[in-house]
């Protein structure tokens, strides 16, 4: 618990809402940047192959001239303006970082503006590529120069590292342009657990064995509806507000049982919120 | 019917009569099922911009967002005070949070964001890293002065200096070769050499900006270099009598070129400051302001860039005549002066 809150940042929008912005975390940042990367290297690849199979196909000097002019261009392309282009769009956010739900903001959420995005992917050249044109430079010319591969190596650990360093998880290309990496994961809407439920009687000792800690724990339990899980739950709620009951093991009997509790006591919780009392949890006597 | 439940009391013969729950719904439920619609068409709207760009809503439906947006938000506020449905909320929260930053976390469209940039952003960013300009242009001529003296004085530097950039131009090749490097136009190939001339270049300073975050020493020392590698060659040329030559060959695309180099080494030094003496704001701060800046200059260098490549690939091998080369070199400085300095960068 305590290690996701330190990553919680809270932004209180202009409607005085506090809105919850989740930091991405340093396994995420770099899964995404490795899966751009697989992007950059693959396209790259497919782009010569085509080109190539394009010269082959079609004869004549002219025609190569253009290619190689298509092919640098594209090469620059790609490798400067692949992150600026997509972090700039509404989403911003590249396609890697899209698909581990990670977007680009403005530190305290303000406007995130071409210049921030311009500067912290100019800062990819020294902490990225600059090290690996190295260490292919001095693999490709073989044992020539070992020094250089690992000062190379030296330099992409201490950038790489640098999310690790710090409590925001920047790295210093954020830290250039003051940018943060959010988790903005698309939460479906479940459906409403007490729409269903029907009514019974419980009394008011019986729930008020327990607070708004363990509803929400119910709720989990109720929505995953693993059997084990529902029978565990079931055996133990009974036996808090002193009920016999006959299990089915987590059957739809189970599970019937949990409904209607976890409506009964959401009710009689949300009343009490409306007189502003809140009941943490099972411990909370106030 | 109510659910015969498999319940029985334990003791208790005789229980206190339990409260009668409602059969209507919660109060939070209703609240929900009475602004769902309204979340779903967000929901759908943000659904629609994030796969393609705000171009793919309708004007009815970019009017809307707003407004559907505040519901949301003042949703969450109420759900947070009265309803202890977890999912509901946190479903709140990612909505909202997708919602704010479409609306409040981009700047415009590209377009109109392009044009500011040309009218206003870049002019008004070089205007204000006028001081670190006039320091890298100083360290531009400490260097060039310090490759001519010393290939002047000793033939042997230039190769030291100019190393990889020499092409067939060295101390020993004779005065005629020299010459026809100048002069020999030519146009095969000359969108390619452009092209290579131009990523080249764009690359090393896109380098020399990124440097700076290292307290502006590599930037410093990149322009520095480039300083005298000028130095050397003009030595050399000088030395045969051909300066006022080299000097007009450069002209055509150096003015452009050396004027982008310049500024991507200020705005280096401008980082390179802003990490070292973060002055009145904190160092995250102070860095983010300097990087923002330095960001808007940067992208601008690469424009400037992209014109020299074509000054140098095309302009240059077509045009021998010297003192056209001095005008069209001189034209463009003027214009990027005039550009940089003048009205554009201070309107607003």
């Amino acid at each position: 618990m305590p290690k996701e809150i330190k990553r919680v940042r809270m932004l209180v929008t202009p409607e005085g809402v506090p809105l919850p912005l989740e930091l991405g975390d340093a396994g995420q940042r770099a899964g995404a940047f490795l899966i751009d990367m697989l992007i950059l290297v693959g396209s790259i690849v497919a782009i010569t192959i085509f080109l190539l199979f394009v010269s082959k196909s079609i004869p004549g000097k002219g025609i190569d001239r253009v290619l190689g002019l298509i092919w640098t261009i594209g090469l620059f392309l790609l490798r400067n303006f692949y992150f600026t282009w997509f972090e700039a769009r509404p989403r911003g956010a590249t396609p890697g970082k899209r698909a581990l739900g990670l977007r680009v903001i403005a530190r305290h959420g303000g406007r995130l503006t071409l210049d921030s995005v311009i500067a912290r992917n100019a800062l990819r050249e020294v902490e990225a590529f600059l090290p690996i044109m190295l260490m292919v430079a001095s693999l490709a010319t073989r044992g020539y120069q070992s020094w250089i591969l690992i000062c190379a190596l030296g330099w992409t650990a201490i950038f790489l590292l640098m999310p690790l360093m710090n409590r925001d998880r920047l790295r210093a290309g954020d830290l250039l342009a003051g940018t943060w990496v959010i988790r903005v994961p698309k939460r479906p809407l479940l459906p409403e657990l007490s729409a269903d439920a029907e009514e019974t009687l419980f009394t008011e000792a019986e729930l008020d064995a327990y607070g708004v800690y363990e509803l929400e724990m119910l709720e989990q339990v109720i929505r995953q509806a693993q059997p084990a899980a529902v029978a565990t739950v079931t055996l133990t709620i009974a036996q808090r507000i002193d009920r016999r009951h006959w299990s089915d093991d987590g059957g739809p009997r189970d599970l019937a049982f949990l409904h209607t509790y976890y409506a009964a006591l959401r009710g009689r919780l949300e009343h009490k919120l409306l007189y502003g009392k809140r009941r943490a949890d099972k411990h909370d006597r106030g | 019917m109510a659910l015969t439940l498999p319940f029985r009391r334990k003791r208790d013969p005789d229980p206190p009569a339990p409260v009668q729950r409602r059969l209507d719904p919660l109060p939070s439920a209703r609240f929900r099922a009475e602004r769902e619609a309204d979340w779903r068409r967000l929901d759908a709207l943000l659904s629609k911009v994030e796969k393609r760009s705000a171009a793919a809503l309708t004007d009815e439906e970019l009017l809307a967002l707003p407004t559907l947006y505040r519901a949301t938000v003042s949703a969450l506020a109420v759900a947070r005070e009265t309803s202890l449905d977890r999912a509901l909320i946190d479903y709140l929260e990612g909505l909202s949070t997708r919602a704010y930053f479409f609306l409040y976390g981009v700047r415009g469209r590209i377009g109109p964001r392009i044009a500011a940039f040309f009218r206003h952003d870049w002019p008004a960013a070089v205007l204000s890293l006028w001081r670190e300009t006039v320091g890298s242009v100083l360290l531009l001529v400490a260097g060039t002065i310090a490759g001519y003296a010393l290939v002047a004085s000793d033939s042997n530097w230039f190769m030291a200096l100019a190393g990889g950039m020499a092409q067939g131009r060295s101390p020993s090749a004779t005065t005629q070769q020299l010459r026809d490097i100048l002069y020999k136009g030519g146009t095969d190939g000359l969108e390619g050499l452009a092209t290579f001339l131009f990523t080249h270049n764009a690359q090393i300073s896109l380098l020399c900006f990124a440097l700076g975050f290292l307290l502006a020493v590599p930037s410093t020392i990149l322009i520095l270099m480039n300083g005298l590698t000028l130095g050397a060659f003009l030595a050399l040329y000088a030395d045969r009598g051909l300066a006022g030559e080299l000097v007009g060959w450069l002209f055509v695309h150096g003015t452009t070129e050396l004027f982008a180099i310049t500024l991507a080494g200020a705005a280096g030094i401008r980082i390179g400051w802003a990490v070292a003496f973060p002055g009145r704001l904190s160092r995250l701060d102070g860095m983010a302001a300097a990087g923002r800046q330095s960001g808007t200059v940067m992208a601008g260098v690469v424009v400037m860039l992209f014109v020299a490549a074509l000054l140098e690939g095309f302009v240059r091998q077509l045009v021998t005549i010297d003192w056209l080369r001095y005008l069209i070199g001189g034209a463009m400085l003027a214009l990027w002066l005039a550009y940089f300095y003048g009205p554009a960068g201070r309107r607003r």
